[in-house]
C-alpha cells in the first residue's frame, strides 16, 4: 500500500537547533508496521534519519514514539491499523522529555523518576542464605505490573507531567506499587509516605491515557489508585487528595447523591481555610448567577438511601 | 425511545442549567425519559479510590435497577457514563466477579444479569435519534458560529469499556454534532485531554494552568465557543477560567457550553430556557455575533 511517513524531525547540529517536518513517501505491505516502515526509510531513502529500535517484538521498549497523535510502540504499531485512507502518517518523538534527535529522546529523565521511587526489594532482617522467596498466590496479582517494560510510551502521554515536571509519573509509580504490594518488601509506610507528598500519588489527575496507550496492559492509573487506597488504609497523613476521597464517600453513604459544597468545606477543613476562602468569589459570582438548583444547595437523600447504607455496611463487614 | 434517566449528581447540583436544557431539548427528538430517582452517584472515579468494589457494588444496583424496567441507561456525564461503563465492563467479562457482586445486592432483592446498555446523550443522539431525523429537527443552524469540542476523559478512555473499539464514530462523535447543528468545528490538540477538575482541591496550580492551556489554545484556533458533555469539565473550565487566566497572566474568556444548550440553540430554543445565562463566562456577546441572542 502507498504510505506517508510525516516525521517531526530535529536537527540538534543546524545552528540554532531546530525542528522540522520531512515526509517520505514508500510502499508497505499490510504486515508490517510503522517500525518497519521507519527502517525502510532510513536503509532506502534517508540514512540520516535518527530512530531507537532493538528486539521489533515489544520487548525491549527502545521504540516508543508518537504515532497520529498517540504514543506507541512503533513495532507493535501496524501501518494498516493507523493509515488514514490517504495513507498518511503523523510520527513524532515521544513527548514530555527531551529530544535528542529526529525520533531519538533523552530517557534520563525518566530513569532519575524511576529511580526516585528506590525500585529495588527492601526487606526485614538479614539477608538469607537462598533468594528471597514469596508463595505464587502472594506474586499473582502483580503479574500485570511486572510486565513494565519501560518503554516511556504513558510517560510521554501524561496530562499532569505536561503542566508539571515534578510529578513522579505513571512508570516510577506502578513501579512503585509493585513493591508496595510485594509480601517481601519491609519499606511499604515508608513507600507510602513517600509518594504521599506533592508530586507522588496524588497529583494523577486519573485522566487514563497511560492505561490507553500502555503496550503491555500495565494499566499505570489503576496501580497508581491502589497506592491511594494503600495509603488511606495505612493512615498515612491525610492530603486534600485522601480527605476528598473520605469525604465524597462519607456523603454518598449517607445521602447517595453529593452535595458539592460540602465536599468542598470538609475536604479543606480549617487546616486549609485559606483555599476554601479563595473559592468565596467563585461560589459568590455562581450564586449572583442563578447556579443554584431550586431544591437548594444541599440534597436530600435519595429514596431508597437505606439500601444504600446496607450495602456500605455489608461490604464494610465483608472486607 | 425509551431510557432510564441518570441524571448525575452535577446536574442536579453545581450545573443546573445542564438539567434544564436536557429537560429543553428531548422530548422534541422523540425520547422519552424514565428518571432513575432511588440511584446512587456513580462514585466519579472518586469513591473508587478508597475502594473500587464497593463502586462496582453501587453501579451494579444501578444496572439492577434499569434491567428491572427493561430500559437502556442515558447519561449526561462524560464522567458518569465512563465510571458506569468500566464498572459493566468488569461485570460482564467476569462472571465470577458478576457472581460475587450480586451476592452483596441480593439481600436487596435484586441480580443484575449483566444485560442493561449505558449510553451517553451524545450518543444517543447519533446512533439511536440519528442525523436525518436531527436535522429535521434543527430550524435555526448555528451557521458563523466556531466551536472547539471538549470530551472529558472518561468518556474517551478506555476505549474498549465505552464501546469506542466497536463503534470507532463514538471518537468523533462530538465533531460530528457540531457538523449537523451547523457551526463550524475547531480542531485543537487538547480536545480529548483532562480538563484538570480531578486535581483541583489537590494541586490547584496544575488544575489551572490545563484550563488555561486548553481554552487558550482553543480561541486561538479560532473557536468562539467550546462545547463539552461533561459537566464536571464545565464546572473547571467555566467556574475557573478567569482565575485560571489571572493565574498565567492573560485574558481567555471563551463561553462554555454544555452539549444539550448547543442543540437546544439550533433547534430554535430560548438561550435563556437552555439555562446559558447561568455560566460564569457569559455567552452572550458571542451568541449575538451569531445572531442567536440571549
Amino acid at each position: 500500500m502507498k504510505t506517508t511517513l510525516r516525521v517531526r524531525r530535529f536537527d540538534p547540529e543546524a545552528d540554532p537547533p531546530m525542528g522540522y517536518v520531512q515526509e517520505y513517501r514508500l510502499e508497505t505491505e499490510p504486515s508490517e508496521t510503522v517500525l518497519d516502515g521507519l527502517i525502510k526509510v532510513r536503509e532506502t531513502l534517508d540514512d540520516s534519519l535518527a530512530l531507537r529500535c532493538s528486539c521489533r517484538g515489544a520487548i525491549c521498549g527502545s521504540c516508543g514514539m508518537r504515532i497520529n497523535g498517540h504514543a506507541a510502540l512503533a513495532c507493535k504499531t501496524k501501518v494498516i491499523s493507523v493509515a488514514p485512507a490517504d495513507g498518511t502518517i503523523e510520527v513524532e518523538p515521544m513527548h514530555n522529555m527531551p529530544v535528542i534527535k529526529d525520533l531519538v529522546t533523552d530517557m534520563a529523565p525518566f530513569w532519575s523518576k524511576i529511580r526516585q521511587i528506590q525500585p529495588w526489594l527492601q526487606p526485614p532482617g538479614t539477608a538469607p542464605k537462598a533468594e528471597y522467596t514469596a508463595s505464587p498466590e502472594a506474586m499473582t496479582h502483580l503479574s500485570g505490573v511486572m510486565s513494565c517494560i519501560m518503554c516511556g510510551v504513558c510517560v510521554s502521554d501524561c496530562t499532569v507531567l505536561e503542566v508539571d515536571k515534578t510529578f513522579v509519573g505513571p512508570a516510577a509509580l506502578a513501579k512503585a506499587y509493585r513493591f508496595v504490594a510485594d509480601p517481601r518488601d519491609a519499606a511499604t509506610l515508608r513507600r507510602l509516605n513517600a509518594l504521599n507528598q506533592p508530586g507522588g500519588m496524588w497529583d494523577c489527575t486519573r485522566c487514563m491515557e497511560c492505561i490507553q496507550v500502555c503496550p503491555k496492559g500495565v494499566a499505570p492509573m489503576d496501580r497508581i489508585m491502589a497506592l491511594r487506597a494503600n495509603g488511606m488504609a495505612a493512615k498515612v497523613p491525610s492530603t486534600c487528595g485522601s480527605r476528598h476521597a473520605e469525604v465524597f464517600t462519607d456523603i454518598i453513604k449517607h445521602k447517595g447523591i453529593l452535595d458539592e459544597p460540602m465536599l468542598a468545606v470538609r475536604t479543606f477543613g480549617l487546616k486549609h481555610v485559606g483555599r476554601l476562602l479563595g473559592m468565596v468569589p467563585m461560589v459568590l459570582q455562581s450564586v449572583f448567577k442563578g447556579k443554584v438548583p431550586k431544591s437548594g444547595p444541599l440534597h436530600r437523600p435519595i429514596p431508597g438511601i437505606h439500601h444504600i447504607q446496607r450495602l456500605f455496611k455489608r461490604m464494610r463487614v465483608k472486607s | 425511545m425509551t431510557y432510564a434517566f441518570f441524571p448525575g449528581c452535577v446536574s442536579k447540583g453545581a450545573c443546573p442549567e445542564l438539567y434544564q436544557s436536557v429537560m429543553q431539548v428531548y422530548p422534541k427528538l422523540g425520547i422519552d425519559l424514565n428518571e432513575m430517582t432511588t440511584a446512587s452517584c456513580t462514585g466519579a472515579g472518586v469513591l473508587q479510590e478508597k475502594d473500587p468494589k464497593l463502586g462496582d457494588v453501587l453501579n451494579a444496583r444501578t444496572f439492577a435497577l434499569a434491567e428491572q424496567q427493561g430500559l437502556p441507561i442515558m447519561t449526561i456525564c462524560s464522567t458518569c457514563q465512563g465510571v458506569m461503563s468500566q464498572a459493566n465492563h468488569r461485570l460482564t467479562t467476569q462472571p465470577q466477579y458478576l457472581q460475587q457482586v450480586n451476592g452483596f445486592l441480593k439481600d436487596e432483592g435484586l441480580a443484575y444479569r449483566g444485560t442493561t446498555t449505558i449510553k451517553h446523550f451524545l450518543w444517543i443522539l447519533l446512533e439511536d435519534v440519528g442525523a436525518d431525523t436531527l436535522r429535521q429537527h434543527i430550524t435555526r443552524p448555528l451557521t458563523g458560529l466556531r466551536a472547539a469540542p471538549f470530551y472529558g476523559c472518561y468518556i474517551q478512555r478506555p476505549t474498549e469499556a465505552l464501546g469506542i473499539d466497536d463503534h470507532p464514530d463514538r471518537g468523533k462523535s462530538l465533531e460530528r454534532i457540531i457538523e449537523i447543528l451547523g457551526a463550524e468545528v475547531v480542531d485543537f490538540p487538547g480536545k480529548t485531554r483532562c480538563c484538570g477538575f480531578p486535581i483541583l482541591t489537590i494541586n490547584e496550580k496544575n488544575s489551572l494552568t490545563m484550563v488555561a492551556t486548553h481554552t487558550r489554545d482553543a480561541k486561538t484556533h479560532g473557536a468562539d465557543i467550546m462545547v463539552t458533555p461533561c459537566p464536571l469539565c464545565h464546572l473547571n473550565l467555566d467556574g475557573m477560567q478567569s482565575k485560571a487566566a489571572n493565574q498565567e497572566k492573560t485574558a481567555i474568556d471563551l463561553p462554555i457550553l454544555h452539549l444539550p444548550q448547543l442543540l437546544g440553540l439550533a433547534m430554535g430554543l430560548d438561550a435563556k430556557s437552555l439555562g446559558l445565562t447561568r455560566h460564569l463566562i457569559s455567552p452572550e456577546s458571542v451568541l449575538a455575533q451569531a445572531t442567536l441572542a440571549l
